[in-house]
């Protein structure tokens, strides 16, 4: 495990010491305190002057600390967990310093908030960037005082003479400090001596998000900018054949109509935009459009015809997954005592993040600037360049805060029709989306088919088991990788064998592959999302078969993954499993590990009319080391949330390109009064950090449809389903 | 374009829009105050909640021309200074925002009910969120903090009354 933290440990996180003034968007705090006599930064250029001893840090001659943070927060706490991680070894408190997020820059490396990578790829090399700097600090000092690095110690911004009442601040020490060589093996704190990782330290910007100054991507307002509605194809891809804009152009605060394009990974469609002085005009100014449209691809675009596609394609053995292959299934299934079936489908579901998707940009003489929510400003720098055949060097991304993504931001069409209608006007462009735009138009998590056959022998051990997954390929859609002979190496997160480790003697994971023209992207925990319902409900299936306690039986089937073995003991210690049980209460459990986090919840649920009520959530994650375990307990709450909604709400459906749901009426999500109570343990570890921002997700829906099961005997195989009427 | 007097956040302003303009562009586009979001522009989702005369309402569709000049029109931004209103102290003790997006028109709805409701139960706190949506999924630290809230304004109204 050391081995592995240590190949994270990257030496392109240092690059040459240069003193630079640089500009860049500010969005951090002065203060984080109680919200009193906040300072939060407005969005306009500030220039950070001051030494940069490497990308992420910046100090200047009064001591001021600047802490770059590489990877967008969408909500999920990175503006505090990835510069905690830098500020505990350079020993500054958060509380001292400025957090910026960075602008996409080549210098910051990947800055993808995805995946749930952040804190478990950023672990060990933004604690180095700060010991590195930490120990230039510490040489600076000892040389102007003529003693040894080993009578000085940082603290809290100064270096300070041990046995001594001297001291030197960062800011008196930076311009020598900056000066001598990087080290190239800084020492790195005893996890022991942390101050700030592994406290659940107030998160800086929350006081700027409880009084209105927190700026997301909506708040921007460049001088001179137009506001931009866009008409997009009703049947997401297709053509302007003709429209008329006069009534719109002649509309009050309308500036112009022009035909424009959403440019996709795997398409371009065509659209329409109006622009005004203002949003309503701009709104108003898009009612008065008469397009006619062109959809050439309307007829494969069904989510019926989809999933039948799905049912035929599961009949095939698919490609299987090498690397998971274990033993002979067919022959097993041949000899078995007992074989069970099942499939299990998963919906395509929209993100909706409240905040919809919006752009700012400006495209002048070559050079092109951006203020957006967006996951990753580096991989947009690259797209925007190549969209607009300009360098990477002339394209500045201003990252805001994002009023929830979910994967939804790391899909750039909002921002590339900002720069289409920039360049075309010669004049800085907000494109904002209507919640029907989000809705509507995709990309969507998509909808999946997990065909289970599972062969049990006399003993109810599982001797067989075969996973196989049909659906479309985020990988082949959005990344153009023909998957003509192979499988999708990322459709089998969660169900991969470090994934789950279950003991099966012989195991087959396949993947057939079927294509449609419906944009997709991850949407939260992605194929985890969908692949776990499969995976975990057939356990539970066969458990009962087994006439074994669903506990017990996925416990001996992991019993050689003690960690695994140690969440699902604390889940049920948490949630009085076994009273529960003794009670004839309603209990389903379910675990699934994805982004290198392993999850479980026990959901207790009692049955009411026809349907049933959820009452209570337990949870326990082992995300490894805990960076800041309040928050790493309101993401789990919030995939609890998210996961329930996805199991019990809508889902979209297509009808020849049109998507049938459109705004929160029809695409509900969980509202106060329907959230059960949820307690969420975070084991403690000294494991290197999974992911947070996702695990949480997969196991719920099986957990739910397992209790479901307990309640009322009625085994549910697809999502969505009605709560209130199990049929 | 007609001409429009709105009193908002104890501040008069003078606006000239169209009739139909929805009351949240009006803050947003017109007055340049961002606190108060646009979500769903159908009433459905809440982040748009400001409070006219101390109701909670959806300002996305809430024409300007039904707002009366001696309405009293309260968004984030007035609803204290310095962050000081109990409710706000209580979401920042529990650390109840993730993206934040959808909070000022929860922590509104939630100084209204306040206001009118000092001891809420968790019946009164589903009936008076039922139309604020947090994607997030916050409802938990969200009903935490409106208890912690509540406690606050009788701890504040008992130190007064001495």
């Amino acid at each position: 495990m050391s081995a592995n933290i240590k190949k994270q440990t990257s030496r392109r996180d240092f690059i040459k010491i240069s003193a630079q003034t640089a500009a860049f968007l500010a969005i951090g705090f002065e203060n984080l305190a109680n919200g009193k006599g906040l300072k939060v930064k407005n969005l306009a250029h500030e220039p950070h002057i001051g030494v940069e001893i490497n990308p992420y840090v910046l100090i200047n001659e009064s001591g001021k600390v600047t802490l770059f943070n590489a990877r967008p927060d969408m909500g999920q706490g990175t503006s505090q967990s990835i510069p905690m991680l830098i500020a505990e070894e350079l020993e500054v408190r958060l509380d001292q310093v400025e957090i910026v997020t960075s602008d996409g820059s080549a210098k910051f490396g990947s800055q993808l908030s995805g995946g749930s990578s952040s804190v478990s790829t950023r672990y060990l090399p933004m604690r180095t960037v700060g010991a590195a700097v930490k120990e230039m600090l510490i040489q600076a000092a000892a040389n102007q005082w003529h003693v040894p690095v080993s009578a000085c110690y940082a603290k809290e911004g100064r270096v300070y003479q041990k046995n001594k009442s001297i001291s030197l601040g960062y800011g008196e020490l930076v311009a020598s400090a900056a000066k001598l060589p990087v080290p190239a093996n800084p020492v790195l704190k005893n996890p022991a001596d942390f101050t700030q990782i592994g406290k659940s330290i107030p998160r800086p910007e929350i006081p700027s998000k409880v009084n209105g100054t927190a700026k997301f991507g909506m708040d921007v307002l460049i001088p001179g900018m137009l506001y931009a509605s866009i008409a997009h194809a009703p049947s997401i891809h297709a053509k302007v054949k003709s429209y008329q804009g006069e009534k719109a152009i002649a509309s009050p605060g309308v500036k112009f109509v022009l035909k424009t394009e959403r440019k996709m990974p795997h398409a371009s469609t065509e659209a329409v935009a109006v622009l005004a002085d203002s949003y309503w005009a701009a709104l108003k100014g898009k009612r008065l459009l008469n397009i006619e449209w062109e959809s050439p691809a309307a007829e494969d675009m069904n989510t019926e015809k989809y999933f039948n596609q799905l049912k035929e394609a599961g009949k095939n053995p698919g490609f299987e997954y090498k690397e998971s292959l274990t033993g002979d299934v067919n022959k097993a299934f041949a000899g078995a005592n007992k074989v069970i079936e099942a499939s299990y489908q998963t919906p395509f579901l929209a993100h909706a993040p409240m905040e919809p998707e919006n752009a700012t940009v400006y495209v002048q003489d070559g050079k092109v600037e951006v203020w957006a929510p967006v996951q990753g400003p580096d991989s947009l720098v690259t797209e925007l360049a190549a969209y607009l055949g300009i360098k990477k060097e002339n394209v500045k991304i201003n990252v805001t805060f994002l009023g929830g993504a979910f994967g939804r931001k790391a899909y750039y069409d909002y921002v590339l029709e900002a720069a289409h209608l920039s360049k075309q006007i010669n004049a800085p462009v907000k494109v904002v989306w209507t919640r029907e735009d989000d809705t509507q138009q995709g990309p969507f998590r998509p909808g999946m088919l997990s065909v289970m056959k599972g062969a049990l022998d006399a003993q109810g051990k599982v001797q067989a088991f075969e996973h196989r997954l049909n659906g479309a390929s985020i990988l082949n859609q959005v990344f153009q990788v023909p998957l003509d002979n192979a499988p999708d190496p990322w459709a089998e997160e969660g169900i991969n064998l470090p994934d789950s480790p279950y003991a099966f003697p012989n195991r087959r994971n396949s993947f057939s592959l079927v294509k449609t023209k419906i944009p997709i992207l991850w949407w939260r925990s992605v194929y985890a999302s969908t692949n776990l319902f499969g995976q975990e409900s057939f356990i539970d299936e066969l458990a009962h078969q087994a006439k074994k306690d669903p506990l017990a039986f996925r416990l001996e089937m992991l019993a050689g993954s003690p960690r695994f073995v140690g969440v699902l003991k604390k889940l049920a210690e948490l949630s009085n499993y076994q009273q529960l049980k003794a009670q004839g209460k309603a209990v389903g459990i379910a675990i699934a590990r994805s982004f290198s986090s392993i999850c479980a919840h026990a959901i207790v649920v009692e049955k009411q009319g026809n349907g049933i009520l959820i009452k209570k959530v337990y949870s326990v994650i082992d995300c490894g080391v805990a960076i800041n375990p309040r928050n790493i307990k309101a993401q789990v709450q919030s995939n609890i949330t998210m996961g329930l909604t996805a199991a019990i709400k809508n889902e979209i459906t297509v009808v020849n390109g049109q998507t049938q749901q459109s705004n929160f009426h029809d695409y509900a999500v969980l509202r106060q009064g329907e959230i059960p109570e949820i307690d969420v343990f975070v084991m403690s570890s000294n494991e290197a950090p999974g992911g947070v921002g996702e695990p949480g997700l997969p196991p719920v829906a099986p957990a739910l449809c397992n209790a479901v099961f307990l309640a009322t005997g009625k085994r549910v195989r697809t999502l969505p389903f009605d709560i209130s009427n199990i049929s | 374009m007609s001409k429009y007097s709105i009193k908002l956040n104890g501040k008069k302003h003078l606006i000239d829009v169209a009739s139909d303009t929805p009351l949240l562009w009006v803050i947003r586009d017109e007055i340049g105050m961002t606190g108060t979001k646009f979500g769903c522009g159908m009433g459905l989702c809440g982040a748009c909640t400001v409070l006219l005369n101390g109701n909670p309402i959806r300002s996305c569709s809430t024409p300007i021309s039904s707002i009366k000049p001696e309405d009293k029109l309260i968004s984030i931004e007035g609803l204290s200074n310095n962050t000081s209103h109990p409710v706000q102290l209580a979401w920042i003790k529990e650390q109840v925002p993730q993206c934040g997006y959808c909070q000022s028109g929860q922590i509104l709805t939630v100084a209204s009910l306040l206001e009118s409701n000092p001891n809420p139960t968790d019946q009164d706190i589903d009936t008076a969120l039922a139309g604020n949506i947090c994607r997030c999924g916050t409802y938990q630290d969200m009903r935490k903090a409106i208890h912690t809230a509540a406690k606050m304004m009788k701890s504040q109204s008992k130190t007064k009354s001495k």
